[in-house]
């Protein structure tokens, strides 16, 4: 196995950045400790992913890192380097909202909007890895974010309508 | 809050890993999945002079079975884990106890060295290490070493490795054919840390027991391997009175802390209940 080579970059000196986010290569060049979400926000304007906790408690950053949800507080935004992310600017296609967006706004699934980014990718990830869940199974997976406005109730329910558009492959 | 400047550093290899936490002399940091160590960065709680991020290093994440020994790259994912056929056919208890790990986007970080090298001691991976008596391999400047459970945790989020070691491989052995297992958590919210987590492992014969592991999460400052309580089931069997026996002794094995989570005396009936779950589960699951 060939070794990759070390990156190294003193303190504070910018390292360059290069990833592809929602299908499109981007790079931008940042200090190694500038979290990610920050990178996405302030460095390629994508300001859909939010800044909660930072600390990977209430999952609002949370973005899909080569198809996996992850929290994007808790990434470096050097360590993306070459990865491919989704973030939820990335869901809709040819102007189309993406079923599960579908099924929030029909469950009325989101009141401010704070957690909604987190909670479509999480929820997305979750669909993909178990695509038929029970309703606890979807409590338990939407656990990963926190939402101070809905109860949840609509959320949930929204992502047990999702499912099975999404398990016919719409 | 942001993290504190750093030197960065992603090496290729372990060897060089280490050259790099050589040359800071203790004020490097290891960076594995970063579930635990970019919160403390964010928190400013941590300011290494240097990251050693060793998130680029592929030789270090794989899941091999010989002779009846898993063996973890320490830069598994908890994800990869959780879908691992291999895992859930040799060592079912794992992927429970990755269940409760945090939230899924959690584990697709996390990994299994990182958690067992953060050694908090309310944290799954501990508990089953302890539980299975498995042994991690940790590679510094004079070579490698072997450490068994009690080795390795020494208190609260400290082990014993040397600040220019980095734990490199873990080794669980497999569950006996026809084992039962179990890892038993309470906690406020899923995805919490555990208030009390059990991990059990069982190896019945009709009512006798071949075999009994156990061992605790967050009921003191390090995992206990509940071994006078496994004594019980192995001398008396899987009866009624020898499980809520050895729940009762598991309870005065343990000497946890109050904080603001839970006291001392309700974390110790947390272990009593939970091990008499954990065996209960486990034996309903044994093939024999």
């Amino acid at each position: 196995m060939s070794t990759p080579p070390t990156i190294s970059t003193g303190l504070g000196d910018p390292a360059s950045v290069r990833l592809t986010v929602n299908g499109t290569p981007r790079e931008g060049r940042c200090p190694p400790r500038k979290l990610l979400v920050d990178f996405l926000r302030e460095d390629l304007g994508l300001t859909g992913t939010h800044v909660g906790c930072e600390h990977g408690v209430c999952g609002a950053c949370t973005i899909l890192v080569n198809g996996e949800a992850a929290r994007s507080c808790l990434m470096l935004a050097v360590q993306a380097d070459g990865a491919e992310l989704t973030t939820i600017e990335g869901l809709m296609k040819d102007g189309a909202l993406h079923p599960l967006q579908e099924a929030f706004r029909e469950h009325h699934a989101l009141q401010c909007g704070f957690c909604t980014p987190g909670m479509l990718l999480t929820a997305l990830d979750l669909l993909r890895t178990n695509p038929d869940p029970t309703e606890a199974q979807v409590r338990e997976g939407l656990s990963a974010v926190l939402c101070r406005c809905t109860g949840y109730h609509g959320i949930v329910k929204a992502v047990q309508a999702a499912a099975p558009i999404l398990r016919s492959g719409r | 809050m942001k993290p504190a400047r750093f030197d960065y550093h992603a090496p290729g290899s372990v060897d060089e890993a280490v050259e790099l936490l050589v040359r800071y002399g203790g004020d490097a940091k290891v960076l594995a999945g970063g579930q635990s160590l970019m919160p403390m960065l964010n928190f400013r709680l941590a300011r290494p002079a240097a990251l050693v991020d060793v998130n680029r290093i592929p030789a270090l994440s794989y899941v091999r079975e010989h002779d009846g020994t898993l063996a973890l790259g320490a830069m598994t994912r908890q994800r990869t884990i959780e879908f691992s056929p291999v895992i859930a056919r040799r060592l079912p208890l794992l992927l429970e106890a990755t269940r409760w790990v945090g939230h899924l986007p959690i584990r697709s970080r996390g990994t299994i060295g990182g958690s067992l090298a953060h050694a908090d001691p309310s944290a799954e991976y501990p508990a089953v290490l302890t539980a299975l008596d498995g042994e991690v391999v940790v590679q510094g400047p004079r070579g490698r070493r072997t450490l068994k459970p009690a080795e390795l945790f020494e208190t609260y989020l400290t082990t014993t490795l040397a600040p220019d070691e980095l734990l490199v491989e873990v080794r669980l052995p497999a569950a006996p054919t026809g084992a039962g297992h179990a890892f038993e958590e309470f906690a406020r919210r899923h995805g919490d840390f555990a208030i009390v987590g059990i991990a059990a492992l069982i190896l019945s014969d009709g009512p006798r027991c071949l075999m009994a592991r156990l061992a605790t999460a967050g009921a003191g400052p390090v995992p206990v391997r509940l071994r006078a309580a496994e004594e019980i089931l192995e001398r008396d069997g899987l009866g009624e009175s020898a499980i809520e026996a050895a729940a009762a002794r598991a309870a005065e094995l343990v000497q946890p802390d109050s904080d603001v989570h839970a006291s001392a005396d309700y974390r110790r009936h947390l272990t009593g209940v939970l091990t008499a779950r954990a065996i209960r589960t486990s034996l309903a699951r044994s093939r024999r």
